[in-house]
């Protein structure tokens, strides 16, 4: 298991470098002058030049990414132009925010979508399997900004449930100490405030998981199926066993590798995929802060931010990887 | 994964499920209720009601985020809107208009030759760092601006606004700033300068604390420090920036407001729906469309503020054949201003005849538009040699972004596309990326046609016309690449000239030229909408885009 881990982490140095070479290459394939984007119409020709020469524009591209690898591997993850803050300091509260919604959209998306997935196979072909799926093709195809609007229409205008914009509740602020602000209101004993952290993100978090949500009760639905007619479940109903343990002991076990699987890609596939969820819900999360950043021609953010994403999607394949020798023991690496 | 560990999972999960009605949507209205059961009862302060008592805090969304505080370094509108209220400058824009008045300067006295300019200060005025502001700190700031190797000119940072309102280096206007006293400020210029009070008064040029800057160096533009009405708290960069009541402003009886949040909402429609919910209390830019909920919503209210912008389609005079004037007549007369107001704008504009709107002074009455008039459009194609229409497409550039002046380029082109249609010229609207879109039109090689806009950074006629038709913008703002010797001279007098009534005919001159040589199809000059709770009062919109929120209170 450890030599396993190592040669997965080794593996990740290649894929990597790999990453960096492609963002690279894209970001400085986009058309457009990028000092006077930055700068703005109103720029003066001198000063656009200064900012060519700053960021090393004028300079080869080789030599422009070998200086940028340079700083990376000295931990720096380079300068913002936009606001003139290092990016390592200014991305933490951004990467903390999208982690909280992604964190909750997909834990939405797994206790809605497993269950949803588990009663539908027990209950084959019955009304329950059909609703369920036929929702769950819906929310395959749901687009996610009809949705978000739909919501807040609904919950928070007509309803006035639920708060339709932001983290928070702006005249009563919670101190931030993670940035991840449940956890944030915990350390501080704000219970009241914990509630109200909860409700902001209820209505994101739903636009979110929908698709990853049906996702993953197609992808139990039938991996549960399959199980449920191995001859060891059929022994274990043949032994008496109530259908809930059946069901939730005995056959989701060995159903999850597949759903693992499809939960660790969903999980990477929100971190990126946030930008709609996060411009609807006012979310100040690293998809708007890369989506600005792209708009403001800001190469040094969105080189690092695609570059920290694509990071952390590697982490977490590595982890569903590991996950699987947990799960199921007659994985097992060597 | 041990047996109890899945079996705790298992009963999460059915427990979870039983809760949530089956997990599928059929059960919807259980669920909800029982969300909003607890919503009304654990979490008053977010309903919309008790936001209505706490009637000194103001929040406010808007489309997006400041890009630094130090309004000396940025040229963007968002970051100047916070830099308004934390900033004063030695002169200011009467609220809602462009004309200037005193501010920090009580009053000030210009030399004959129009050289000098003597400031008087405010008195007594303290930084919020709690340092004096006087004419050394002025004397600072415009060092700190004009000084290419100013130490305080910190990495990155250039003073855009500066060079294009004073002249570069090499060729500045101010020659030299002076204190003569602790509250005397004088200005001393290498030549006159018509716009020269309107130029001070802008929020760029802001008096900062030198105290401040010196200690807080690069970090000054997160944390800024002026002498305005409100002090900044704290910045959340795209979330929200809190600002709290100065009580020790210099102006009696202000702020009304005890803190203003605010807040960057991207999306209008959500923005919209916040402020129907309660959780803001004021909303930018809203949405034409969303004019009618707005009007039939009695707990909120419609600001408009005061049309100074102006959009228009530039003929491209490097492409055939668009450098004959008959085209260009020809095609003003073939554009329906009013059929894309009404469709496009929801009335929230007016046709554009000029390439500067009417409320700015030197505006020209006596100008007429070329009417809509198809026949009028044929027969001057006819007279230019296409009496069947112009031979091959046009290429129209439409802005594939919406702007204050023009919330969807794309569809105006599509009205405008079908109207030349029906005189014979066919057109291909092309909208690349925006910063492609700039590049593209600077260099005129692949558009006939483009669309483009503006919105008055000061007071001054010269902010339209001289920025953006005179020969010297090209290559810049000039997209047209239209070049008049006779209106070059007349917008240079105009700059030279220190006499407005004079400068005022000369402007008016300038627009007589450019309506005869047709170099654009002015379109519209739009009303920009914001909307806010009903019991909110004092806020006067101001043309520019900034406004004071010192004066905001709640009924």
């Amino acid at each position: 298991m450890n030599s396993y881990l190592l040669k997965r982490v080794m593996v990740l140095i290649p894929v990597l470098i790999g990453m960096t070479i492609i963002v690279f290459s894209i970001i400085h394939a986009i058309p457009g002058d990028p000092a006077e984007t930055i700068l703005g119409q109103k720029a003066t020709e001198q000063s656009k030049q200064a900012l060519r020469e700053q960021l090393g524009l004028d300079k080869p591209w080789l030599q422009q990414y070998f200086n940028y690898m340079g700083d990376l591997l000295q931990g720096d993850l380079g300068t913002s132009i936009r606001t003139k803050t290092p990016i390592a300091k200014e991305i933490m509260p951004y990467l903390a925010a999208t982690l909280e919604l992604t964190a909750a959209s997909m834990l939405f998306a797994t206790v809605v979508g497993v269950n949803a997935g588990i009663l539908s196979a027990w209950r084959q072909n019955s009304w329950f399997d059909y609703t369920a799926m036929i929702i769950a093709l819906i929310g395959v195809s749901m687009p996610i900004f009809w949705l978000g609007l739909m919501e807040q229409l609904l919950f928070s205008l007509k309803l006035h449930w639920l708060p339709s914009i932001g983290r928070m509740d702006q005249r009563n602020p919670v101190e931030s100490i993670t940035n991840l602000y449940v956890i944030d209101t915990i350390l501080a004993g704000r219970w009241d405030q914990l509630w109200t952290v909860v409700k902001h993100l209820i209505l994101p978090s739903i636009a979110l998981g929908t698709i990853p949500m049906a996702i993953i009760a197609r992808m139990t639905r039938s991996s549960m199926l399959e199980v449920m007619n191995s001859d060891y479940i059929r022994t274990a109903k043949a032994k008496g066993l109530s259908q809930f343990l059946v069901v939730y002991k005995h056959a989701l076990k060995n159903s999850l590798i597949p759903v693992l699987t499809v939960v660790g890609l969903q999980t990477g596939a929100l971190l990126g995929g946030a930008v709609l969820t996060e411009t609807i819900f006012a979310w100040p999360g690293v998809g708007r802060y890369i989506f600005e950043a792209i708009s403001s021609r800001d190469y040094p953010v969105i080189q690092t931010g695609i570059l920290i994403i694509a990071f952390i999607f590697v982490i977490i394949n590595l982890l569903v990887d590991l996950l699987y020798a947990v799960v199921d023991p007659r994985i097992n690496y060597k | 994964m041990n047996k109890w560990s899945s079996l705790a999972l298992a009963v999460t999960l059915g427990a979870v499920l039983t809760l949530s009605g089956c997990g599928g949507n059929n059960n919807a209205s259980t669920e909800s209720t029982a969300g909003g059961n607890t919503a009304a009862t654990a979490a008053p302060e977010s309903s919309p009601d008790s936001a209505a008592t706490s009637q000194d805090t103001l929040i406010l969304g808007r489309g997006g985020d400041s890009a630094s505080l130090d309004p000396a370094i940025v040229t963007d509108g968002e970051s100047l809107k916070i830099a308004h209220q934390v900033f004063d400058s030695l002169l200011e824009y009467k609220p809602g208009t462009s004309e200037v008045q005193a501010s920090l300067a009580d009053s000030w006295e210009v030399s004959a030759d129009g050289l000098i300019y003597t400031f008087k200060l405010h008195p007594g005025v303290k930084f919020h760092d709690g340092s004096d502001f006087d004419a050394e700190a002025v004397v600072f700031n415009f060092t700190r601006w004009s000084d290419p190797a100013s130490e305080y000119k910190f990495e990155g940072d250039s003073f855009d606004y500066y060079d294009s309102m004073f002249g570069p280096d090499g060729s500045r206007v101010i020659k030299e700033v002076k204190a003569v006293d602790a509250t005397t400020v004088q200005f001393v210029l290498n030549q006159p300068q018509a716009p020269f009070l309107q130029n001070i008064a802008m929020t760029s040029f802001g008096i900062a604390s030198p105290t401040a800057i010196k200690e807080k160096k690069e970090n000054f533009k997160n944390e800024p420090v002026g002498t305005g009405p409100f002090v900044f708290t704290e910045w959340k960069h795209n979330d929200s920036i809190t600002l709290d009541k100065n009580p020790g402003y210099w102006k009696e009886g202000l702020p009304k407001l005890n803190k203003v949040i605010v807040r960057s909402i991207p999306d209008n429609s959500a923005r919209f729906t916040a402020l129907q919910n309660g959780e803001i209390d004021l909303m930018e830019d809203l949405s034409p469309d969303d004019l009618s909920t707005l009007e039939g919503n009695t707990g909120l209210q419609k600001i408009e503020r005061p049309p100074f912008n102006v959009s228009y389609l530039g003929f491209n005079f490097n492409k055939k054949p668009f450098d004959n004037v008959k085209v260009r007549q020809a095609l003003n007369h073939a554009v329906n201003k009013q059929a894309i107001i009404e469709a496009f704008f929801s009335g929230q504009a007016t046709a554009a005849v000029n390439p500067m709107p009417p409320s700015l002074w030197g505006y020209n009455d006596a100008v007429k538009d070329y009417e809509y008039d198809l026949e009028k459009a044929k027969a001057l194609l006819a007279e230019a040699g296409y009496p069947e229409g112009l031979p091959d497409p046009v290429t129209l550039y439409a802005m594939p972004v919406s702007r204050p002046y023009m919330p969807d380029g794309k569809k105006v082109a599509e009205a405008i596309q079908a109207d030349w249609e029906k005189i014979g010229v066919k057109t291909v609207i092309e909208s690349p990326e925006w910063a492609t879109y700039l590049d593209d039109t600077k260099v005129g090689e692949k558009d006939d046609i483009y669309m483009l806009g503006w919105t008055g950074d000061n007071g001054d006629p010269d902010n339209f016309l001289y920025t953006l038709l005179d020969k010297d913008a090209i290559p810049g703002n000039n997209r047209s690449f239209y070049i008049n010797e006779e209106l070059h001279t007349v917008l240079i007098n105009a700059q030279k000239e220190t006499d407005q009534a004079k400068r005022s005919d000369l402007y008016k001159q300038a627009q007589e030229i450019i309506k005869a040589d047709a170099p654009w199809i002015p379109l519209v000059h739009t009303t920009p909408l914001l909307a806010a709770k009903a019991n909110l009062k004092g806020f006067v919109p101001g043309p520019t885009g900034t406004e004071y929120y010192s004066a905001i209170y709640f009924e």
